[in-house]
């Protein structure tokens, strides 16, 4: 029977290559949407996860609340403590202090005066132990563009846009201007070790990366951290997972009448990106949602166009005494090939469009630049797993819909009227 | 004829209310409180939220135009130095070998995380050059009798635009002040006490500030030793001094 159903759709290209096509393009769009978006959701959260917010992050409950000022009067102390009790208790997670700072970066001439200065957002991070995997996470190494990494004490990387505004190269001396943890204002020479794009126009406008022992001397934070970043081990933000780590964390760590005691937010808690995780969750089926209805109304339409143009074929079916059951029934089983045959061109189709965007990406740092959110100014879709087989959900499903709704009227032939109308 | 009326009608005023005018106050404050020049140690501890800690420095000052300090001590700070000269502020500091100017918003910074930012530092001059006074009442502080004069800005560049002080009747030093804005917030509110006579002027040694807008118990300012009207090397004023 399906044999036969094959065949039929096979020879007659009228019957299956406008569906077929139909079908196609609508699969096509859906796969393609779907690694797009996931692109722009999945870079945007790691990315912020990365760089600010990590899947968990532990902070005083007053650094915090005025997170924005990067209140490091406000850091968490006796860090290396809670480091060890933080490894012990979650050894699923990897976790990393990281000493975000505000001041001002003076480039020297060569009499010592002031040449050029301009306002830095530093990170401390941990790059010289060679216990942590920072290196890699923010990608540092590839995202050099003059210079080398800091080897080490005393060397820095800055921002390639921001070292052209400063006038520096590799090599040269600069002075960060800075307040310490006490409020004190201090002075620290670093060495330029190398100039860093990152691809982002928040963080290329003036990040300065020092090592976090640099930046605990620079900024007199002895055993001290603004904030403990926890990642998943897995490499993937997981929701439920960190909800379920917050809460053990805070109901063994935090004090609500002391407002230096640790405390810990999901990323999904963090600079708005509640809207972000859960747009993600809801996007696929979002995305499936509006295919199956769009495509519905267009096959329903090609339906009833091609139940038109195969009138007296369905005629001459029940006048020879098909039931219409039966009639009906075969109508579905050939929507559902032509379901899966345009899934499929559609979703190889999707693919490839996906994949070119995968690789080559669309620049909109133009559009990004004074942007506040961090993302990523070159857009890259992201073909994941759920790509090979969401475009089948609405190719199939749209197509049986479009086809049961334009079959209803074989159900309203009347037998007795069939010769009439094969006769005219 | 005219103005010999006004003259005895304020001094019956005056008298009758046995206090001399505004102005003649803060003058009488300007003249225990500046000098020539001056040489001075002194200790500042900062309470912060989380820890208390003392700086020491070692200060030199010439009228309200020149003036240098120098850190003695936490080990961090020590050898950190402070060179103003007109309306400019240079740093200096060790650890890096470097001079810095402090200027714009950088003045509005605290001084080594106390409560005293780089303009309270660096505004010496006279009260009576920058404001108007007028007695707006008598109290008592920490046992002593006091008048509240409210001084107004009578310049454009002052910090604050409006201060309420409260001066000893006898030995014409302020005990307590409250400093506004503009707008008539409260920013700083300082405390004076330990008042000595040092070479015949009435003096506090122990200041205690507070940033209305900060966290912290305040800053205590202590004068450990205090000598006026002394030789000072001029080339103690220059750039080329930090470096030493």
């Amino acid at each position: 029977m399906i044999k036969f159903l094959l065949i039929g759709l096979l020879r007659d290209k009228g019957r299956s290559l406008v569906p077929v096509l139909v079908v196609a393009t609508g699969v096509m769009l859906c796969v393609f949407m779907h690694a797009y978006v996931s692109g722009i959701m999945g870079e945007t959260i790691e990315m912020n996860a990365k760089f600010t917010t990590g899947h968990v992050k532990i902070m005083t409950k007053a650094y915090s609340d005025n997170i924005d000022q990067v209140p490091n009067d406000l850091a968490l102390m006796d860090v290396s403590a809670l480091m060890g009790d933080l490894k012990n208790e979650y050894q699923q997670m990897e976790w990393v202090p990281r000493i975000k700072f505000g001041g001002l970066i003076d480039a020297p001439d060569q009499n010592g005066e002031t040449k050029a200065q301009g306002p830095a957002m530093g990170l401390g991070l941990d790059l010289l132990s060679g216990n942590s995997s920072e290196k890699e996470r923010l990608k540092i190494q590839e995202s050099l563009v003059r210079g080398a990494m800091p080897e080490k004490q005393g060397e820095i990387l800055l921002s390639e846009e921001f070292s052209q505004k400063l006038k520096v190269n590799p090599g040269n001396e600069i002075t960060l201007i800075g307040s310490t943890m006490n409020g004190s204002m201090t002075m620290y020479n670093f060495i330029v070790a190398g100039t860093i794009r990152f691809g982002s126009s928040v963080l290329d406008r003036g990040t300065v990366i020092a090592d976090l022992e640099d930046a605990r001397l620079a900024l007199d934070m002895v055993d001290a951290a603004g904030e403990i970043v926890g990642y998943f081990k897995t490499g993937y933000y997981n929701q439920d997972k960190a909800a379920g780590v917050v809460q053990k964390f805070n109901s063994e760590n935090y004090d609500p009448e002391n407002e230096y005691s640790p405390f810990m937010l999901s990323l999904k808690d963090q600079d708005n990106m509640s809207l972000f995780v859960d747009m993600s969750e809801y996007m696929v089926w979002l995305v499936t949602f509006i295919f199956i209805i769009a495509m519905s109304l267009v096959l329903w339409n090609a339906g009833l166009l091609g139940g038109l143009r195969r009138y007296g074929e369905m005629g001459v079916r029940l006048a020879i005494g098909e039931e219409k059951k039966h009639v009906y029934f075969t109508m579905i089983a050939e929507s559902v090939m032509i379901g899966i045959m345009g899934s499929i061109l559609g979703t190889v189709l999707g693919l490839f469009f996906a994949f070119l965007i995968q690789h080559y990406g669309i620049d909109i740092s133009s559009m990004m630049e004074g942007a506040s959110i961090l993302m990523p100014s070159k857009i890259r879709a992201h073909i994941t797993p759920v790509d090979f087989y969401i475009g089948f959900v609405p190719g199939i499903i749209s197509t049986v819909i479009g086809t049961a709704l334009s079959g209803i009227g074989i159900f309203k032939r009347k037998t007795a009227q069939l010769f009439k109308e094969l006769e005219t | 004829m005219k103005s010999i009326i006004t003259f005895i009608l304020t001094a019956i005023i005056a008298i009758s209310y046995g206090q001399p005018d505004a102005n003649e106050i803060i003058d009488r404050v300007d003249r225990n409180m500046s000098s020539e020049n001056r040489v001075f140690e002194s200790s500042m501890t900062i309470h912060g939220k989380r820890n208390s800690r003392t700086i020491t420095s070692m200060s030199y000052s010439v009228g309200d135009k020149k003036s240098f300090t120098e850190y003695l001590s936490p080990a961090r700070e020590q050898g950190t130095k402070m060179l103003k000269l007109e309306d400019q502020l240079w740093i200096y500091s060790p650890s890096t070998d470097r001079i810095i100017e402090i200027s714009g918003h950088m003045l509005r910074q605290s001084v080594m995380g106390s409560d005293l930012s780089y303009e309270d530092m660096m505004d010496d001059r006279k009260l009576t050059d920058l404001y108007n006074a007028s007695v707006i009442g008598n109290e008592e502080v920490d046992g002593r009798q006091t008048w509240v004069l409210e001084l107004k800005a009578k310049v454009d560049d002052v910090a604050y635009a409006t201060r309420k002080v409260w001066i000893d009747t006898e030995r014409y030093v302020p005990l307590k002040e409250e400093l506004f804005a503009k707008s008539g917030q409260l920013l700083k509110r300082s405390v004076l006490s330990d008042v000595v006579q040092v070479q015949g002027r009435w003096f506090p040694r122990v200041i205690v500030y507070k940033d209305m807008l900060k966290q912290g118990d305040g800053t205590e300012f202590k004068i450990t030793s205090i000598k006026f009207n002394q030789e000072i090397d001029e080339y103690l004023f220059s750039k080329a001094a930090l470096k030493q």
